[in-house]
């Protein structure tokens, strides 16, 4: 019944905000979700309280809420856009995002509003040196 | 403030063991060690070990230590004897919680008190105040450490012979010597192993090899909660009755202690707001301190590992407090839908 959790990456295709989200930039549109280290730092995530489908999100501010047993934490968007998709199975199996914090447990989808913000993102050696200071 | 926190003596094994240690009422304890949610489950199908050597110990003892708790412990010390555990309430003037706890019967004249560590010294001032000739009370914490260990296959695995709840002696498990409660905060079988301080890790070791998983607070907080057992602090406090809390069963009001009259007169009057449990209806992890519509405040809530679902308890209006009835908790502005259920929250038959 315990769920297998992932080992500590940070993969360098990725781009990464210094409030543990990380995004995969793909043209104009990208998919957030949370990185290792938030996800190990939450513990076993129970709850996924997701932006509305169609709903647009702003860089640097809440878009939603994961929930463990013991805590609460806010989701911070890296970039701005539209939400196209909700990953709906991490809204019914939020453990999901312990098991698989690049893949399976995605969080949204989203229409890019600024493409050019990517550009303020960092790439994952930037984000494991911003890791080694916390 | 710096204020230097406090180690149990498994401290060391709590880090070995890869454990995640938070501050917990002036001790450094572990929150976890796999995960909340298996170490949940380990104890409602197998058996799971805490270490709760932070909790207070506090020895009374004299000739006239029943004339001195009676008067001051809310049940009926008189109804176990000698090797019998009692769950009471330490109360105040106007009838208020100032901590909860099991009283173990050594002898007439002895008694050990096991009290929520962060009320430790509020509770011995009180209890130290009122002494009478003929009762003193000491603080024993630091000379015991604590283990429970609980779980349907407890007994088995630690080759004890199950006996009856709330009944202690003394025994020996792989040569240390420990005193056996079978008592809990689980709501399932089980034991608190009180042993000397210096057994401890000792005794900590035993019980792992004998197949008990490591359990910490955060799934001692998901077991009580699953089965109703309030915490004080956040479900009951100083500022609670035991009537509006469901704890009149702990109560003999027949007798004389602190506080009984205001008690008696909420169980005439009837309280004003009841204590309920809840089960969510919507997805959401109901939190202590949110607001329930129409007057109403959650005090404990989490995610049921049993249940997969959020379930909590909280004050509400006596008229709003029927099993069954809706509820809407104000979860960070967003209005979620909850549902009063019988308590416990978890029975075995609803897994």
């Amino acid at each position: 019944m315990t769920h297998p959790a992932a080992a500590e990456t940070y993969p360098d295709d990725l781009k990464y905000h210094t409030e543990h989200d990380w995004a995969r930039i793909d043209g104009e549109e990208a998919t957030l979700g949370i990185t290792w280290y938030a996800q190990d730092a939450l513990g076993e995530l129970v709850h996924f309280e997701p932006p509305d489908e169609g709903s647009t999100i702003a860089k640097d501010e809440s878009y939603g809420e994961v929930e463990s047993v013991k805590a609460v934490s806010e989701l911070i968007s890296p970039l701005s856009g539209e939400v196209l998709e909700v990953n709906a199975q991490v809204v019914d199996a939020p453990e999901k995002v312990n098991e698989d914090p690049y893949g399976a447990g995605w969080l949204v989808r989203i229409r890019l509003a600024d493409t050019a913000e990517v550009d303020s993102l960092l790439d994952a050696a930037a984000y494991k040196q911003h890791l080694e200071t916390l | 403030m710096a204020q230097t926190l406090l180690r149990t003596p498994l401290y060391d094994r709590h880090v070995a063991l890869g454990a995640r240690i938070v501050p917990f009422a002036g001790w450094e304890m572990p929150v976890q060690y796999a995960g909340v949610i298996p170490e949940d489950r380990a104890v409602r199908t197998d058996c799971g070990v805490f270490d709760v050597s932070h909790m207070g110990q506090l020895m009374v003892e004299g000739p006239r230590v029943e004339d001195l708790l009676q008067g001051l412990l809310s049940n009926d010390l008189s109804k176990i004897g000698d090797g019998g555990a009692q769950y009471t309430l330490l109360t105040n003037d106007a009838g208020g919680i100032i901590d909860d706890l099991i009283a173990y019967q050594e002898e007439r004249t002895r008694f050990l008190l096991v009290v929520n560590a962060a009320n430790k010294d509020v509770d011995y001032r009180w209890l130290k105040e009122r002494e009478i000739r003929g009762s003193e009370v000491t603080d024993v914490s630091d000379e015991y450490g604590l283990l429970a260990v609980q779980g349907p296959r407890t007994f088995e695995r630690l080759g004890i012979e199950e006996g009856a709840p709330f009944t202690w002696e003394m025994g020996e498990l792989d040569g240390i010597e420990v005193m056996i409660n079978r008592t809990g905060y689980t709501g399932e079988k089980g034991v608190e192993l009180g042993c000397m301080a210096d057994d401890a890790p000792e005794l900590w070791d035993a019980v792992l090899a004998r197949g008990a998983t490591p359990c910490g607070l955060g799934a001692r907080d998901t077991l009580r909660l699953e089965v109703c057992y309030p915490l004080h602090g956040n479900d009951i406090t100083p500022e609670t009755d035991p009537i509006s809390a469901g704890l009149g069963w702990a109560c003999a009001l027949d007798k004389e202690f602190t506080g009984v009259d205001e008690i008696r007169r909420v169980k005439e009057a009837g309280p004003v707001r009841r204590l309920v449990a809840f089960v969510m209806e919507d997805k959401a992890v109901p939190r202590q301190g949110m607001a329930i519509e129409g007057g109403g405040e959650v005090t404990s809530g989490t995610h049921s590992p049993m249940l997969d679902e959020g379930i909590g308890l909280g004050y509400v209006p006596s008229a709003q407090a029927k099993v069954g009835t809706e509820l809407t908790i104000d979860v960070r502005g967003r209005p979620r839908r909850a549902r009063i259920v019988k308590k416990p929250i978890y029975k075995k038959e609803s897994s």
